[in-house]
């Protein structure tokens, strides 16, 4: 026990030391199973592209980008793992291979799901006030603050002093900072 | 007065908006497909799989089509009242079983009841892509000429049945 305890920490040491009471049986199993491990430990390697045509896959993300995902809004085709992406994005690839347009690919997509379906949605009567409100907003603030500047400039009035009222500020001014200080 | 007027009309029209912004449901993403023909497919039956079903089978009465898996959990919350509504005889539901196993669906069947007239099978989901089914389950009424009137997405309630699939179907029917 006193052996096992002396090298508690060394995995290695440790090895050894139940090696030496593995019967020789065990050992040739020991062996046989490390020596049938090697090849598959040399001959792993990087994981193959899921796409057989990385072209297609290109043209796949670059259109699902720009589509929503319905099922996790706010996620993007491309980047979402919800099963309705899966399907749409496999949709699409089989259309890119059918020689569709990336247009042909949109309207597709916007004819079954509204445009809710596009990040970028097109300018129409019942997207007017979504494209134009901000700047609407914009320019009714900055037409409203200059009215205002405006107005109160009127509203300030140069006041010049007599004589007199200046002679009777500065000596107050004056006393003001013989006060103070 | 304008001045304090005009901030106070400013924030009455902002709250309108939100106050209208908090009733909507973001989930509930109108399908363009309604008054559009109901895409034609032609599917497997789940029961018999030798038999193939076409949508145009349908033409010249008013249906629904149900979109249902057995995976899906809210699918068993609407199930009962699509058996009741089946019973009534008020209305043919045609079930679409979305992305599910033969077997499976059809032990689920057994254990739930089968409301359908006739179930059919889309096992990869793409005639699901072309009724632009994004959330399992969901129901159209499709009109005597093959029109979708109506999709509810989601599980039919007591209430969407009464107020909104039931009183279109009837006036549904009485048009030729």
């Amino acid at each position: 026990m006193n052996r096992f305890n002396l090298f508690k920490n060394d995995v290695l040491q440790q090895g050894f030391v139940v090696m030496h009471y593995l019967s020789k049986l065990n050992c040739l199993v020991a062996l046989l199973f490390i020596v049938l491990m090697v090849p598959t430990l040399s001959w792993s390697k990087e994981a193959l592209p899921l796409a057989e045509d990385p072209e297609v896959e290109a043209r796949m993300l670059k259109l699902t980008e720009n589509l929503r995902c319905l099922v996790c809004q706010n996620e993007t085709i491309a980047g979402s793992r919800a099963d309705f992406s899966n399907d749409i994005r496999r949709e699409i690839r089989i259309q890119i291979k059918a020689n569709k347009s990336d247009q042909e690919i949109l309207d597709f997509m916007v004819e079954r799901y509204g445009d809710f379906v596009l990040y970028d949605p097109p300018v129409k009567a019942t997207t007017l006030f979504l494209w134009f409100g901000p700047l609407a907003l914009f320019v009714v603030g900055v037409g409203t603050l200059i009215i205002y500047l405006r107005r109160r400039r009127i509203q300030i009035e140069e006041v010049s002093l007599s004589a007199a009222q200046r002679k009777q500020a500065e000596a107050l001014l004056d006393g003001n900072k013989g006060n103070k200080v | 007065m304008m001045r304090y007027l005009l901030p106070l009309a400013a924030f009455m029209v902002l709250a309108v908006f939100l106050l209208v912004g908090l009733t909507l449901n973001p989930r509930q993403v109108p399908s363009p497909l309604i008054d559009k023909p109901a895409p034609a497919f032609q599917l497997q039956q789940l029961h018999e799989p030798e038999k193939v079903m076409a949508s145009e089978e349908n033409l010249g009465k008013v249906w629904l089509l149900n979109v249902w898996a057995s995976w899906c959990v809210a699918c068993r919350d609407e199930h009962p009242l699509l058996v009741q509504l089946a019973n009534s005889g008020i209305v043919p539901v045609y079930g679409l079983n979305y992305k599910d196993e033969r077997d499976v669906a059809l032990q689920w069947l057994r254990k739930f009841g089968d409301p359908y007239a006739i179930s059919i099978v889309d096992p990869d989901g793409r005639v699901g892509i072309d009724y632009g089914v994004y959330g399992v389950p969901e129901t159209y009424v499709i009109d005597k000429k093959g029109i979708i009137r109506h999709k509810q997405i989601g599980p039919v309630t007591v209430d969407s049945l009464e107020q909104t699939i039931i009183p279109l179907v009837i006036e549904l029917q009485r048009q030729t």
